[in-house]
């Protein structure tokens, strides 16, 4: 388990200064808008994903701390992976998420989330922007083939 | 005399979880117990269907079933029992209203008018409504704060305006709207008046006489009454030329293998199937028991509270209000420099029940320009004390707290 105060810091760095934030006008970049119909949340996320790498990462809306915190940690965590890299990133977190085994050596800062199963209403909240780069990234594969 | 101490004492809720407290009664009201009975009761000793059942226990259960359109009637002050329309909800009603009545008699080039502080329920209906008729929305603008302003109606009001749709209490700012004043105005003008009361019928004295409203739509969740039933009050000259809704059983008198439908007469040609009975006995014992308190004392009672709940939010600093003058027991704020959902999840953790959001009123939120707000809303089953222990809660509330409950 990642230190209280440690994760404290995680979230509030990059909920106050949200890294990657704001959205290009690049047609190279594909976007999804995610708008959740249960919480508030509404973001859009944008990747430019080439030769089976994502290159770049953006991401913009209105989201509370656990939004914003998680879309933000991970667009630093998969920018620069190879694509199945990215997915299995994406997947360990899901485990962690759903308390089953992962590696925490991974996940870097998204281990600031390691407690949030506690909060079940809140786990939309915690993947809603990485479920929007997971779709970003499996459009990619898919148009590879 | 009023004495919360005792109707608390109707309410299992409080009982069954005795650290809530519950701020959250405009999304649903907790039931006395005389409701659960009468809902009991119906499943464990008159479950028949009502209409034409040629034995005791179905003549009983449909007396019964049209006794509620009764009360209902005297609640609203109806000219008569055959004005309600028992249906699902408000949200039902008010679609009854838009595709019964609006679909059927506007034309392109006809005129909603409604506002910016309407719920959803009120609006996509109209929305659809308009694409189907070529009929077009217009707002009323409403003041900076939010208020609803008599003057700006009149200067929005004009010949092409067929329909005047309006929540006489925004769910979200709990001001009252003046809707005599609005129901005449709209009637100079040829206009019908179509009223959402599911946040006004619970909380005020409803006259639909007096007011003088076309249609009213409320719920009975919302006032102390079963989910899934709500009534339709309409003028029943305007019942008799709209549309039903749905066509079933209950509602024809006769049909033919050609196609040729007779109707019954309103209310039953809209009641078609069999309805929730058990929720429009439900009902009947909630306007009972709320008439027994009296909604005059209930009103009065709700600005107490309301008054005492924004004036202590108010002195707070980490604290932004938006609806400092709020009727109707509803206080729509933010802490300052905290997303609303953050703070109602801490707020849960204290045993407080708020919900966070836009509260379906989407296009309000551009007016008092936050995208989401906590609101915290009472009713006359709420205490000074609770609000005390809330304010001590809220004084508390900052970022680090509200992130703490995921660590």
């Amino acid at each position: 388990m990642m230190d209280e105060n440690f994760k404290r810091t995680i979230l509030l760095d990059h909920y106050s200064h949200p890294r990657n934030k704001g959205l290009v006008d690049d047609e190279r970049y594909k976007t999804i808008h995610m708008a959740s119909d249960s919480c508030i949340d509404d973001i859009k996320v944008q990747a430019l994903i080439e030769d089976g790498t994502v290159k770049d990462i953006k991401f913009d809306g209105v989201g509370c701390t656990i939004s914003f915190a998680s879309t933000s940690i991970f667009t630093d965590l998969l920018k620069g992976k190879k694509v199945d890299e990215a997915l299995s990133l994406i997947n360990e977190y899901y485990d962690m998420l759903d308390e089953k085994e992962y590696d925490p050596d991974h996940l870097e800062e998204a281990n600031a989330f390691d407690t949030l199963y506690r909060q079940p209403n809140r786990i939309k909240c915690g993947t809603i922007g990485i479920k929007a780069m997971e779709e970003l990234i499996k459009a990619s594969i898919e148009n590879e083939k | 005399m009023f004495d919360v101490n005792k109707i608390r004492e109707d309410f299992p809720m409080f009982k069954n979880n005795k650290d809530l407290i519950y701020f959250d009664s405009a999304a649903t009201s907790f039931k006395p117990q005389c409701v659960i009975d009468e809902v009991v009761d119906y499943y464990s000793r008159k479950t028949v269907n009502i209409h034409r059942g040629d034995y005791d226990l179905s003549f009983e259960v449909s007396n019964e079933y049209e006794s509620a359109r009764e009360v209902a009637k005297t609640f609203i002050n109806a000219r008569s029992k055959d004005e309600i329309i028992f249906t699902n909800g408000a949200s039902s009603s008010l679609n009854l209203v838009a595709y019964g009545y609006g679909q059927k008699f506007l034309k392109e080039g006809d005129v909603v008018l409604s506002s910016e502080a309407e719920h959803a329920s009120n609006i996509l209906p109209w929305f659809k409504v308009c694409e189907v008729t070529g009929a077009k929305i217009e707002y009323i603008p409403l003041k900076e704060d939010g208020v609803f302003d008599i003057d700006l109606f009149k200067k929005v009001m004009h010949k092409g305006v067929k329909v005047v749709t309006l929540a006489q209490v925004s769910n979200v700012l709990g001001y009252i709207l003046p809707m005599k004043e609005i129901t005449a105005i709209a009637h100079e003008y040829g206009a019908i008046v179509v009223c959402d009361g599911a946040q006004s019928v619970p909380h005020t004295k409803t006259d639909v006489i007096d007011s003088d409203v076309d249609f009213l739509a409320f719920s009975g969740h919302k006032m102390c009454g079963p989910s899934g039933v709500g009534v339709l009050y309409g003028k029943y000259e305007l019942l008799e030329k709209m549309d039903a809704f749905m066509l079933g059983g209950g509602s024809n008198a006769r049909f033919d293998i050609c196609g040729n439908i007779l109707l019954k007469r309103p209310p039953y040609k809209f009641e078609a199937g069999t309805p929730c009975i058990e929720g429009v006995l439900g009902l009947k014992k909630a306007m009972e028991y709320l008439m027994n308190i009296g909604m005059d004392v209930i009103e009065a009672n709700d600005k107490q509270l309301v008054t005492y709940l924004i004036n202590q939010l108010k002195s707070l600093d980490n604290v932004q209000v938006y609806n400092p003058h709020s009727d109707c027991a509803i206080a729509t704020f933010n802490f300052k420099d905290i997303f609303a959902q953050d703070a109602a999840t801490y707020l849960n953790t204290r045993n407080i029940a708020v919900r966070s959001g836009n509260h379906c009123a989407k296009i309000l939120l551009n007016v008092i320009k936050a995208s989401e707000t906590i609101r915290a809303s009472m009713y006359f089953y709420n205490t000074k004390e609770e609000i005390d222990k809330f304010i001590d809660v809220c004084k508390e509330v900052t970022l680090d707290k509200c992130i703490g409950v995921f660590l």
